[in-house]
Formats: C-alpha cells, structure tokens, sequence
C-alpha cells in the first residue's frame, strides 16, 4: 500500500536508498534541484537549448535558402519577409544565421571532442605518474599556455590555410593545456586517498587506476572547465572568421558575417551588428550554463 | 628558505618555457605549404632565381641546422625582414608595440577603477538583486565580441552622437606633430609641452581602451568579489565589526587591505589576457599597434612579421605570467 503511494520525488529523495542506482539518481536530482533554483543558469541552459534545435533544424525552420541571392532587394531592414533583414547580396539573414549556427556550434564540438580526452589523459597521467614524465609534460602544457589564445591560433592558421578545419585544429592546440592542468592537479589530491591505497593493494595496474578510478573523480570539474570554455571557443572561432583566418565567405559562419558586412555599420548597422548579436547571445549562454553548474557540481570554488 | 626555493625553481622554468616558445613559433614558420621563397619572389620567377633564394634564406639546410641559424640570429635581435613593409621585423616591432602598451596600459587602468569596486560591491551584497545584477554585467563584458562591442561603440559614440574622434591615433593635424621619446603619444606630448595634442591623443584613446577595458574588468571584478568573500567571513573582519569600527573602514581598510596583493597578481594576468583582446581592438579602431601589424601580416602571408610578432607577444605574456608568480610568492606571506 505505501510502496504504491510513495512518489518519484520521494524515492529519488529518500536517505536509505535500496540500491546503488537509486542512490545515484537520487545524488543526480538534488544537483538538478540545486541548479534549478539558479534562474540565470536555468535561462543559460534554455537559450542554449534552443540554440542547439535551432542549429539542428536549420532546414525546416530557415524561410529562403542561405545562399540564395536577390541583389535587388539587398541590405533590406527587417521585415515580415525577412525577419533579421538581408545582406549585400540580398541573402536572407534569418537563414544565414541559422546555417551558421551549425557552422559554430560543430566547432565548438569538435574542439571540445579533440580537446577534453587528451587533457583529461595527459593530465591524470602527469599526476598520477609524477616524476620526470609529469615535468617533461608540464613543460610542454607551459609553453602551448605561454602564448595567448588566439595569437598562437593566428599563426597557426596562417601557416596552414585558413578555413574551419585549420581554424578548428588551431584552437584545440591551444585549448588542452587549461585541462591538463586542471585534472593533473585533481589527480594528485585523488592519489593519496585511501581507497586508491586499497585498489592498488588488490594488485589494479597503474593504468587500471588511472583510467577506471581517477578519470571518472575529474569529470565533474572537467564539465564546468568545458562549458565555461565553450563561450571562449565560439568567442576565438568568430574572431578568426572576423579577421579573415576562420570560415572564409560566402560561409555563413557569424564572424566571417560581421567581416563582409563591417563597412555597412554606418547606414545598414543592423547587417553586420545582427550576426554579432548571435555570438553574444550563444556565448553569454555558455557562461550563465558553466557558472551555475560550477556553483552545483564544484562548491569549494563558489 | 622554502620560498627562495620555489622561486628559483620557477626561475628556471623561465628559460626552458622560452626555448619552448622559440621551437613552436619556428616550426610554424617550417611547416607552412606555402613556400616562403614565392612569397618574397613571386610565383613566376625563374627557377635559377628561385635557387638562389632559397640559398640565401638557408632553406637547403636540414631543420635542426635552419633552428640554429633562426636562434642565433635571435639572440642578435634579427628576426628577419618584413616583405610588407622591407623593413627588419625588430624594427617594425619596436614601431608599433609602444602603442598597444599605451592602449593596454590605459585599458587596465580603466578596468580597475570599475572593475574593483563593483567586485567589492557585489561581495558586501553577496546574493542580492546587486550582486546578481554585476554578475550578468560582467558576464556580458566577458561574452561580447570585443569587435562587436568595437563597431557598436563606433556607430554610436562617433558617428551618431559625435562624442569620439574616431579611429587611429591622432587626428591628421596632429600626426607627427610631437617628437618621438617614449612612443606613448600621451606621453610624449606632455614631455613637449603641447596640451593640444595631448588631448587629442586622450580623446584617440579613450574608446578603444574603454572597450578593451570592459573585456577584462569581468575577471578582475569576479576575482575581488571571490577575495573579498574570503576577506569578509575571516575572523579580524567579525572582531574589527565587534569593535564597533564603521562599515565601510571594515571593508576598504581591513578587508580590502588583506586582499590587496591578490588582486596585484590577478591585474598581471589580466595585463597579459589585454594583449590578446588588442589585437582585435586594434584592427577595428584602426590603430597602429603590435595588434595590427599582425593581422595585416596575416592576410599578406608575411610569415617573419607574424613570427615576429607573435613571439614577441608570447614573451612578453610569459613574463607577466611571470611576474604575477613571483609577487604572489614574494608578498603575500600566507603562501609557502
């Protein structure tokens, strides 16, 4: 009879959990709670959302095609017809910031894809190893951080060629170091505990330690550094389609946008200043996302 | 003694990071498809021509060999010469970095001032309308494209309302009026006494570094509310309020003056972060600093100027990195 009555809240929510998984989903609801009460987090995680159905949608919901020219209806204000205006050539806007958003977004994942396991995996090893291997490691992750952002990412894509792949690899080679020293620094407070002491005791191999037992303890920490991240990488994306260095046009990347379309700020602001909008927009999101997601997953640093 | 320790020991990290720097930066310039060659000479010069270039730029040596070469020639200060302007890249750098020191300096300057009271603000008022209200306008100074904020500030302030002057330096009335000693035009106007171009030099400067500034004042008031947050729940804070001091002496006095030298640590890393946003700022003020000549460089494929230049901004990132290290382990007595 009681079973029956006692709700999903008051399950998720007991203190005597009769399983592992129930115990876990529990701990899961109560961040979700926490984060919840957290109304700037909660608008980041809806803008973003949207963003990401919007990006993924993009066919359906764009209302011409993103290259389709009309020269003689060219940097239009906005209108029914077209709601953000057109640009210099007479391309719908709406539908060129849709596209773009795909453009952005799928750099903004892969970068994180390529990024997040090497520095998870050079960091955990660095401290869990220690010794020469973590300085030589360091050493490396000192120089690639002792250039700033995008400078390193400037030259490196002027040495390759400009465009999204060169600018999606530059900006993951300059992105890992914060990660690896973020999980070597997480590994080596993880090593000295006790239960590592008793896994190595059942005789686990250092890579069975590394991988099974301390990896998964940096996760938490890794998400917030990822999501705050994300803003920084949409922000360094866009300044290297801006200066020419990222996604070339006719691309409808929204910093190779604002490129061609600068020299209208005077008479039609609103074609170069719309695309600039979407940048704000979706990264503002990723820092209101990121920030309350360190205040629920990492307390020590609120 | 453990202090002198940890400091010599990031002393001499210093050289080894540089070397570092050296390496990435020349193995760029190598690993470039485009042949270094047809960019100074053309792709229709004769292929004896093209011999004897690469002769000349030391191409037909093995990789470790041309390292030498490019660090002993470092060491002389030659960083090779600009194909854009013909001019020795040490040259053209020595040109244009005084005016991106000028802009960044005037920029943290700016973001200080605001940046450092609003974090204190925000901490006294922890989890208020206040608080919430900083944090969303810091953040936003954090998410904006500083080109954005760049073309905006320009449309607006320039030419619609007319408050700013617009893009460069100097007005053309005033370009090369005062002599070069410093390379700061602020500066060097007063050193000739001419007020007239020292206000117009403030008046260049005032929207690029206020836009720069609003880029770096979200980490330095996020910090100093972090700090104060510390300051505030330690226990000299409850005795100097159980004394009966006023609140704002608590504050500015006790709390503050304990986060002080902190703070003096996070302004060296912003300084280093301003260099970066400098070089956005710069291309769309039009202002002819280090930022630019960059950015030109690139789009020309002028790879001993973007070389150049970007070593000379990871260097000088490296040593305020630097810096800050060393006066948090020097001043502030709590780390060992």
């Amino acid at each position: 009879m009681s079973s029956a009555a006692v709700s999903l809240r008051d399950w998720l929510l007991t203190d005597t959990p009769a399983s592992q998984s129930q115990a876990a989903w529990g701990r899961r609801y109560r961040l979700w709670r926490d984060f919840r009460a957290n109304p700037l987090a909660m608008g980041g995680l809806i803008v973003v959302t949207i963003l990401v159905l919007a990006a993924g949608a993009a066919p359906l919901l764009a209302r011409a095609d993103p290259s389709a020219q009309d020269l003689a209806n060219r940097l239009a204000a906005p209108s029914a017809a077209h709601w953000f205006g057109t640009d210099e050539l007479g391309r719908d806007v709406f539908s060129r910031l849709l596209y773009g958003g795909r453009i952005t977004l799928g750099m903004v994942i892969a970068v994180v894809l390529m990024v997040a396991p090497v520095g998870l995996a050079i960091g955990c090893v660095a401290g869990y190893a220690g010794g020469v291997l973590d300085r030589v490691l360091m050493r490396v992750t000192d120089v690639f951080l002792a250039f700033p952002r995008l400078i390193l990412a400037l030259a490196f894509v002027a040495a390759i060629k400009p465009g999204v792949s060169s600018a999606i690899f530059a900006i993951a080679l300059t992105a890992w170091p914060p990660y690896a020293r973020l999980a070597r620094a997480e590994t080596m407070t993880i090593r000295g505990t006790d239960f590592i002491a008793a896994t190595r005791l059942t005789g686990a191999s250092a890579t069975r330690i590394v991988f099974l037992h301390i990896t998964p303890l940096c996760l938490p920490s890794l998400v917030v550094r990822v999501t705050l991240d994300m803003s920084s990488i949409i922000l360094t994306a866009a300044s290297l389609g801006f200066l020419g260095m990222g996604a070339q046009p006719p691309s409808p990347e929204w910093g190779a946008m604002i490129a061609t379309a600068r020299r209208f700020i005077l008479e039609q602001w609103w074609v170069p200043t719309i695309p600039g909008i979407a940048i704000f927009v979706a990264s503002l999101a990723f820092n209101l996302l990121g920030d309350g997601l360190r205040d629920v997953l990492d307390p020590k640093q609120r | 003694m453990g202090r002198l320790r940890t400091l010599a020991g990031t002393a001499a990290s210093v050289p080894i990071t540089l070397f570092g720097l050296v390496l990435v930066t020349f193995l760029i310039g190598r690993v470039m498809p485009i042949d270094p060659t047809l960019a100074i000479i053309g792709d229709h010069a004769p292929p004896d021509v093209v011999a004897l270039v690469r002769l000349e730029l030391g191409l037909d040596r093995s990789l470790p060999v041309q390292f030498g070469i490019y660090v002993l020639n470092l060491c002389r200060g030659d960083l090779g010469r600009s194909v854009m302007t013909g001019n020795p890249v040490t040259d053209d750098i020595a040109h244009f970095f005084p005016a991106t020191i000028e802009l960044a300096t005037f920029a943290i300057i700016v973001a200080v001032l605001v940046g450092v009271p609003l974090g204190v603000l925000a901490a006294v008022r922890q989890r208020t309308r206040v608080d919430h209200a900083i944090r969303v306008f810091c953040l936003a100074g954090h998410s904006i494209p500083i080109f954005l904020l760049g073309l905006i500030s320009l449309l607006v302030l320039y030419a619609k309302l007319g408050w700013a002057p617009g893009t460069g330096r100097a007005d053309v009335a005033f370009q090369g009026m005062v002599p070069t000693v410093t390379g700061f035009l602020t500066v060097d106007s007063l050193i000739a006494g001419d007020w007239d171009s020292f206000w117009d030099a403030l008046a260049h400067l005032a929207q690029p570094a206020g836009v720069l500034a609003y880029f770096s004042m979200a980490y330095i008031a996020r910090m100093t509310r972090a700090f104060m947050l510390d300051a505030l729940a330690g226990e000299f804070v409850i005795t100097a309020r159980a004394k009966g001091l006023s609140p704002l002496r608590v504050i500015w006095r006790h709390a503050f003056g304990n986060i002080a030298v902190r703070l003096i640590t996070v302004l060296a890393l912003t300084y280093a972060g301003l260099l970066e946003g400098a070089v956005i700022t710069e291309t769309v003020f039009s202002w002819p600093g280090l930022g630019q000549y960059l950015t030109v460089s690139l789009l020309d494929a002028d790879m001993n100027a973007v070389l150049g230049a970007t070593l000379v901004i990871g260097v000088t990132y490296l040593l305020l990195n630097l810096l800050a290290d060393v006066l948090y382990r020097v001043m502030d007595p709590r780390v060992r």
